[in-house]
């Protein structure tokens, strides 16, 4: 501090009193007004989080009863046939969720991805491109059971009664993944810098090859995040279910493991129909296959979430 | 040795091309599947129109069975409209809040666990909503119903909205459930949306002597507004579309009402819940009740992006 | 030393905020006194033991290399620093004899009297009329007239006046960064502060809007109190009265840099003849 201006020399200024008392507040209107909007601001919060929690805390009180009575049957054991007879068994409906949303991941991820590429490397802001993104939203705001009618209109109606099977429901999950996983790609391959992409041209590589081993490997965990985030909304929809993989949302109580064939049931349509009868013994099948259900949906979630961390964790 | 033309032409070419074949052929899948969707759904729902005509969307009788038979779906576009605007005139407020909660005032230790409370309320499948709704909430709430519908009994337009309380399956429960399934949507878009925001902003206000509100209200919501009706269109799109929860909580009993304690019907409800029993007159008329919501949400949708582009276009200046 | 050469200015008569000055005026020769400033950010020491006064109807220059705390030290006279989650002020900063720091003083209110101007011209997204007007409703002024007048004598103040007096209704972000710059400065001037700080006001735009602005600021003087933050040596020593020069200190066991005054004087005196080697070194050029 070499020539720091000298400090004792001049006496310590007098504030005017008109100074100090307009610095001392806002005006008690504003401020009031500033502390209640903040105050809402929380309310909110406090609304959405109670919410959560009743729902949650209903939803696992009343369905783990069932879930760990008698366990591992729960699991293990077909659907009573008849609403009325009490105690668990939801496997049918687990392995149709299991096979139905599987054989949808394994049709709109490939899908889903070639799209994404084909959008974000190759059509870039071309026509067809933009047109492509556009559609992309539209279809992503189509009404789930929208998504149902159509498949059975064009699927399942043309094979009367074969028709319904484990493949119709995955066909319209996999219509309502299909957009989801796109648009999930194109953003992680995005953020791809363009320079690994020169590199690998640089070095006599061609498109498809700088794709397939440096891009989408890049952008993998972001990808499999997004992917699994649609497995989480599929495995819980049950509106295009309705229509496609059964008659009626209770007609199926046996387990049937093959998508291609037969009649399948789901964990969602298992908790519709059982919501819908005032028996007690099938409300609580209802509460335990909505368990279930969340307990399926918060896997793949936390998943997808543990491998989006470690990927923003290793591009900083 | 010499470099000869031959060299320089790729031996990998066909590879190459084959796999942008591959990747455009997956881009298109999704031009195909809505042009199929949007063709076999309409070439279905000709019957209803041939039979209603525009009686379809004006009449009120549905009575697919009858002789001749009446498709007149005005009431399941009423309860469609009706539970998605209680939807969104209580979602919105509270998705605001959260969003603004979240990126002005939480510390930043909150920030992750609130984005996490969020996201959870999007994973819960909604027919557990439904599920929690017609066996918990409905017969719950009731009591609730009851004390608002007695305090505004007699007082002029309070009291056909809040009027007679039936089962607690309703317009209102409905909305509510459908309220909480859209505040994530909208939060979550919000909260983007805000958060591009620049400090630069936002130290502008403040620096002319706002408090937070004002800052908020000066600088933030100026910038996001766009979005944030995008956003709410999004939030509304979905409310329309919901099947199973509402389904399960609007009481399925077709009606045209101001009072929002009345039990009703919509448009997805009501092709779920009549699908089993339908006959072929009426799985068209419900084939063509889905046309209209598919057509519905897409006018909702198209301007949702129609506000984000020219709010877009109007940030960058071009006024 | 430095004192008696202060300029003679003609006295803090500041017009735009007779509440504030009116009557005492003799004693306010100063307009911030700041002691023994430090700023942690977290751990983090930004900047340490700052002591300067800033003179009344001066432009003051803050130089340094980047990361020698001089914004820093500028978010402190108007209280911006408290935006910042995990700052610390330590030390005293008076504002014409009130510790802006002390109990009781509201950081919004200090604001309304130490006006801002950033590096990025940040208008919002409204009409140039509603970016300047929204001080002075923010403090509860709703009448059209004196809004319109308001609005007026600071675009005029700002020198945009002429630019935009046909298209007030038109958005601010249609306006070329040096007009946004000016808007912004019109923004502050609605609120009539008695100091305008101006971070890096001039870094984001062209020589000739930067002339501008440099004009803007000398008819400023004669009504405000001017800080400036500027990493351009050339207009600290084009615009100032006084300069501050600040620079880091590396501390050897961590790596960390701090933020020193080094230097503060007359302008001139400084490029000419100043009076640590290290300032020296960095108005001829050698570092930084």
């Amino acid at each position: 501090m070499t020539s720091v201006m000298d400090q004792t020399s001049s006496p310590a200024p007098v504030p005017s009193n008109e100074l100090l008392e307009d610095l001392v507040g806002v005006s008690g209107r504003r401020r009031t007004k500033n502390a209640v909007m903040t105050g809402l601001m929380f309310a909110s919060v406090a609304i959405i989080a109670i919410v959560l929690g009743f729902v949650l805390v209903t939803v696992i009180s009343k369905g783990w009863g069932i879930v760990h009575t008698k366990f591992p049957h729960w699991f293990t054991d077909d659907i009573p046939p008849t609403a009325r007879r009490v105690g668990p068994g939801m496997k049918a409906a687990i392995v149709g969720t299991i096979v139905t949303t599987l054989t949808a991941t394994v049709i709109a991820v490939p899908l889903g991805i070639a799209g994404a590429v084909y959008l974000n490397e190759y059509g870039k802001r071309n026509v067809f491109a933009r047109l492509l993104r556009f559609l992309t939203g539209v279809m992503a705001g189509v009404p789930s059971i929208v998504m149902g009618l159509f498949i059975y209109v064009f699927w399942v109606l043309p094979r009367h009664q074969e028709g319904l099977t484990g493949l119709a429901g995955a066909f319209a999950l996999a219509c309502l993944m299909l957009p989801i996983v796109v648009r999930a790609t194109e953003e992680m391959l995005k953020l791809v810098p363009q320079n690994l992409r020169d590199a690998s041209y640089a070095l006599g590589a061609t498109r498809s090859r700088t794709t397939l081993t440096v891009v989408i490997p890049k952008a993998s965990a972001g990808i499999i995040s997004g992917c699994l985030l649609a497995v989480a909304r599929a495995s819980g929809e049950t509106a295009p279910l309705i229509f496609t993989v059964s008659v009626g949302a209770s007609a199926v109580h046996k387990t049937n493991w093959n998508v291609f064939s037969g009649p399948n049931t789901a964990l969602s349509l298992q908790i519709y129909a059982n919501a819908k009868e005032t028996l007690a013994s099938a409300q609580d099948r209802g509460w335990g296959a909505a368990l279930t259900l969340i307990a399926l949906a918060f896997l793949f979630t936390l998943v997808a979430r543990v491998m989006s961390a470690r990927l923003s964790k290793k591009t900083q | 040795m010499t470099l000869t033309i031959n060299d320089l032409k790729s031996k990998k070419q066909y590879a190459d091309k084959s796999f942008s074949v591959i990747v455009l052929l997956g881009g298109t899948t999704i031009l195909v599947i809505l042009a199929v969707i949007a063709y076999t759904i309409t070439n279905r729902s000709t019957d209803a129109f041939r039979i209603a005509g525009f009686k379809f969307f004006t009449g009120q009788k549905f009575v697919p069975n009858g002789t001749p038979p009446a498709l007149g779906i005005l009431k399941y576009i009423f309860g469609t409209a009706l539970t998605s605007l209680i939807a969104i005139v209580l979602a919105v407020p509270i998705s605001l809040g959260l969003a603004l909660y979240t990126t002005q005032v939480a510390p930043q230790w909150l920030k992750k666990p609130l984005v996490a409370l969020t996201d959870l309320v999007a994973v819960v499948p909604s027919v557990v909503f439904g599920l929690w709704g017609i066996i918990y909430l409905a017969p719950k709430i009731t009591t609730l119903y009851k004390h608002i519908s007695d305090l505004c009994d007699g007082v002029p337009v309070l009291g056909s909205i809040f009027g007679k309380v039936g089962s607690g399956r309703s317009f209102m429960t409905a909305g509510l459930i459908l309220a909480v399934m859209i505040t994530p949507i909208i939060t979550s878009i919000a909260r983007e949306v805000i958060e591009t925001c620049p400090q630069t902003d936002r130290d502008g206000a403040l620096a002319l002597g706002a408090t937070r509100w004002e800052m908020i209200t000066g600088a933030v919501m100026p910038h996001s507004i766009g979005g944030i009706v995008g956003a709410i269109m999004l939030g509304l799109g979905r409310a329309m579309g919901e099947t199973i929860a509402v389904a399960l909580v609007i009481g399925s009993s077709a009606a045209i009402t101001s009072n929002l304690f009345s039990s009703g019907d919509s448009l997805p409800a009501v092709i779920a819940l009549q699908w089993g029993e339908a006959n072929a007159t009426a799985k068209s008329a419900l084939i063509a009740m889905g046309l209209t919501l598919f057509v519905m949400t897409l006018v909702v949708n198209f301007a949702a992006t129609a506000i984000v582009t020219r709010s877009t276009k109007r940030m960058q200046g071009a006024a | 030393m430095t004192e008696t050469l202060a300029i003679q200015t003609p006295h803090v008569g500041h017009a735009s905020e007779p509440s504030a000055a009116s009557g005492s005026a003799p004693q306010h020769s100063v307009v911030f006194d700041v002691r023994d400033l430090v700023v942690h950010y977290g751990a983090f020491t930004a900047v340490r033991e700052v002591d300067l006064k800033i003179h009344p109807n001066e432009i003051t220059a803050f130089i340094g290399p980047s990361g020698c705390g001089k914004s820093t030290v500028l978010r402190c006279f108007n209280r911006m620093n408290d935006t910042i989650k995990g700052a610390r002020v330590e030390g005293t900063v008076n504002y014409r004899g009130v510790d802006l720091y002390g109990a009781n003083v509201s950081a919004t209110q200090v604001r309304k009297h130490v006006g801002m101007v950033f590096q990025k011209p940040n208008p919002v997204p409204k009409s140039i009329y509603e970016n300047v007007a929204y001080g002075p409703r923010l403090a509860g002024l709703r009448n059209k007239g004196e809004l319109d007048a308001i609005v007026e004598a600071s675009l005029r103040g700002a020198a945009l006046w002429d630019d935009v007096k046909d298209r007030l209704k038109s958005s601010a972000l249609g306006l070329s960064g040096g007009q946004q710059q000016r808007l912004c400065i019109g923004r502050a001037l609605a609120v009539q502060p008695d100091v305008i700080l101006m971070d890096e006001p001039c870094s984001a735009l062209d020589p000739i809007a930067t002339a501008r602005i440099e004009d803007l600021m000398q008819e400023l003087k004669a009504k405000n109190t001017i800080i400036i933050v500027t990493h351009s040596m050339q207009q600290a020593a084009r615009v100032s009265d006084r300069t501050a020069f600040f620079t880091t200190e590396v501390n050897e066991a961590n790596d960390r840099r701090t933020g020193v005054l080094v230097e503060y004087d007359r302008t001139d005196r400084m490029f000419a003849n100043p009076s640590d080697a290290r300032t020296e070194a960095y108005v001829t050029g050698r570092f930084g």
